[in-house]
């Protein structure tokens, strides 16, 4: 196994481990900050798909990079939007509508692709993220100049999942969120509007998921293709899970996760025909199957997800 | 704004609040169609005209209702029994897979042998599929919509390794395919020079079986109870457990009826594009229906229509195919809402 040593021991290796790690860490900490309020959302296969089009199309028309990221999180908060009205306010089926979102998202999103680009039969490309060197820490000898020089949008999220886990565990709003998700009769109980509060959740983490789609076509190709999202929200869905909802396991569980994706990818290089390449491409599928099986049994769920909250009823 | 439960079912209402869901979908969608500088009116004359308007297109349309109102049925049965089984793309696969296994000439049976011998195995093939997960379930508590859906792209993964790989056909000239079914297990036309073949009777068959099943037996029982209430139905001591493998038995034989039907009605040899979607558009066309199994084939033949008539609806004016997703994911949304609202009442302070 010396060779396998020497692979994980390249620089190169954790460079293209934070590349993978990168959109499944928005979209995980989207879904953790749905969640923790009490809502599941499956719309995040479909607002991945839709955030990956939008920014990717904001720059194709001539706007700018970062121009685009806002408006992929806007097109996402959106759908989030939608989600909350059927879920949080009329309490529908939180399986049902989030499917339909996802489904509704998708078909939205390729019917604009294919009005707005009729005639193209390889996809446009635009220039995406350059690189961005951490200052002082990417003038480190062997590893600085790969480790610390990282699209920008990787470190948003490394960002973010501080940001979370502060505002989560540390401040008022963090816990009126984590209330809701657990105890939203208690919350109500204490002033707490709990279908607002739900309802901003599921619009924030919306956005960050549809952030994490279009990293895919600003930062990791500079293209977008029907079905390139390809089962990476569920993927996250089982991540969260797998995180105990905590936004620092939720780091930890996606890098884990991307190593091993970046793993298979170097053995199947290497051994090209012993194992046929599907087999390969099934391991992360095979991989979150196994997280959420692991985790069952100490999984917590926060107590309210899944049940509307109706004012007047218990 | 609350929702006040009414206290009183208005039938009518509560019969119309689909058919009227649908026709705010599409009005919602007429939003896109003007977008993209069509005419409303004509656009809709053409999708039905194009899905309705002859013999033929009608024959098209029965053709794709076809493995729709298996898919539903897999899951309407499961969605009643809160048993959320996205899998149906993955178990219409697994069902292709197994009647190709068996079908391409390892059996060398008379067609009335033959013929339910593919579906047998493809329904026990779906059924197993879905029995993995839905023993993670009862056992582990592992929530199954993730692992249904995870499934899915792990069964199409399989099926390309089976058609590059060992399945492959040497005769196809390199396209990856498998061997094709041997004519005993072909499905005869209902109708001579069209697609339309006899598993439109086993899809009508199975909606009338699964109905009848889950009305009069005693799983249709206490599948209900356990949609219902499954701390109750635990209390008065359903089986829920069982109650709920049963389900997965059925529901995934169901989707993977569906993948036999198409293979041996149509395609007649495995690929990858033997499913555009079956197992996902189900899931829409069990909740038009109201997971009811005799609703699924009205839905499924909607549903039809609706891409059919959007195919050809596409090819005559400049509104993209995919009018027929959005169409059908917004009435998805529009037929929520509205059983909603014939149980309860918004009221807006």
């Amino acid at each position: 196994m010396p060779d396998l040593l020497d692979m994980i021991l390249t620089t190169g290796f954790w460079v293209a481990t934070l590349r993978m790690a990168t959109p499944l860490i928005f979209g995980t900490l989207g879904e953790l900050v749905c969640e923790r309020s009490g809502v599941l959302n499956l719309g995040i296969e479909g607002i991945m798909t839709v955030g990956s089009m939008a920014g990717w199309m904001w720059v194709y028309q001539g706007g700018s990079l970062w121009g685009g990221v806002l408006f992929a999180a806007f097109v996402g908060a959106l759908f989030g939007l939608l989600h909350s009205l059927l879920t949080v306010y009329l309490g529908l089926s939180q399986h049902v509508t989030g499917l339909g979102i996802t489904m509704l998202a998708s078909a939205l999103c390729y019917f604009v692709f294919r009005m707005l680009l009729p005639n193209v039969t390889t996809p446009p490309k635009i220039v995406p993220f350059e690189p961005f060197a951490l200052p002082l820490l990417s003038k480190i000898p062997v590893i600085g100049d790969t480790i610390f020089v990282q699209s920008p949008l990787t470190w948003l999220a490394l960002l973010l999942v501080i940001f979370i886990s502060y505002t989560l565990f540390a401040t008022p709003l963090g816990l009126a969120v984590r209330m809701v998700g657990e105890n939203p009769l208690a919350a109500e109980a204490q002033g707490i509007n709990v279908h607002l509060l739900r309802t901003g959740a599921v619009v924030f983490g919306s956005a960050l998921m549809a952030v994490g789609g279009t990293y895919l076509t600003l930062s990791a190709f500079d293209a977008f293709y029907i079905g390139m999202v390809n089962g990476r929200g569920w993927i996250c869905v089982a991540l969260v899970v797998f995180a105990s909802w905590k936004p620092g396991k939720a780091l930890l569980g996606t890098i884990l996760f991307a190593t091993f994706d970046a793993l298979q990818m170097r053995v199947q290089q290497q051994a090209r025909t012993a194992i046929p390449y599907q087999f390969y491409l099934m391991a992360p599928y095979v991989m979150s199957i196994l997280a959420l099986i692991i985790m069952s049994r100490r999984a917590a769920y926060p107590k309210a997800l899944l049940i509307p909250f109706r004012r007047g009823e218990r | 704004m609350h929702l006040e439960p009414r206290t009183n079912r208005y039938m009518p209402l509560v019969i119309a609040a689909p058919i009227l869901a649908i026709l705010v979908a599409m009005a919602l969608c007429s939003i896109l169609i003007i977008w993209s500088g069509s005419s409303v009116f004509e656009a809709y004359a053409l999708l039905f005209k194009g899905a309705l308007g002859s013999k033929f297109a009608i024959s098209e349309t029965l053709t794709r209702t076809t493995p729709l109102i298996l898919t539903g049925l897999a899951a309407a049965v499961a969605f009643r029994a809160k048993l959320w089984n996205i899998g149906g793309e993955g178990q219409f696969y697994i069902g292709a897979c197994a009647a190709t296994l068996i079908g391409t000439g390892t059996l060398d049976w008379p067609p009335y042998l033959l013929v339910p011998a593919l579906f047998i195995a493809g329904a026990l093939a779906g059924g197993l599929l879905l029995l993995v997960p839905t023993f993670l379930k009862t056992q582990l508590k592992v929530d199954e919509v993730v692992t249904t859906l995870l499934l899915n792209f792990i069964v199409l993964l399989f099926v390309n390794y089976l058609v590059f790989g060992p399945w492959k056909d040497p005769m196809a000239m390199g396209w990856p395919q498998a061997e094709p079914i041997i004519d005993a297990g072909l499905l005869g036309k209902l109708i001579p020079r069209t697609r339309l073949h006899a598993g439109l009777l086993i899809a009508l068959l199975s909606g009338v079986g699964a109905w009848a099943l889950t009305k009069f037996s005693v799983w249709g029982y206490e599948i209900r109870a356990v949609g219902a209430n499954q701390k109750g139905a635990e209390f008065s001591g359903i089986p829920v457990n069982r109650a709920v493998i049963r389900t997965a038995l059925i529901s995934g034989g169901l989707a993977g009826m569906a993948g036999v039907s198409e293979l041996c009605g149509l395609k007649g040899y495995l690929t990858l594009d033997l499913s555009p979607g079956f197992g996902y558009t189900g899931i829409v066309v069990a909740m038009l229906a109201g997971l009811n199994p005799l609703g699924v084939i009205l839905s499924a033949f909607f549903v039809a229509v609706v891409y059919n008539g959007a195919d050809s609806m596409s090819r005559a004016l400049s509104v993209s195919n995919y009018i027929a997703d959005v169409i059908t994911a917004t009435a998805l949304l529009t037929v929520l809402v509205s059983m909603l609202l014939t149980r309860y009442r918004i009221r807006w302070r």
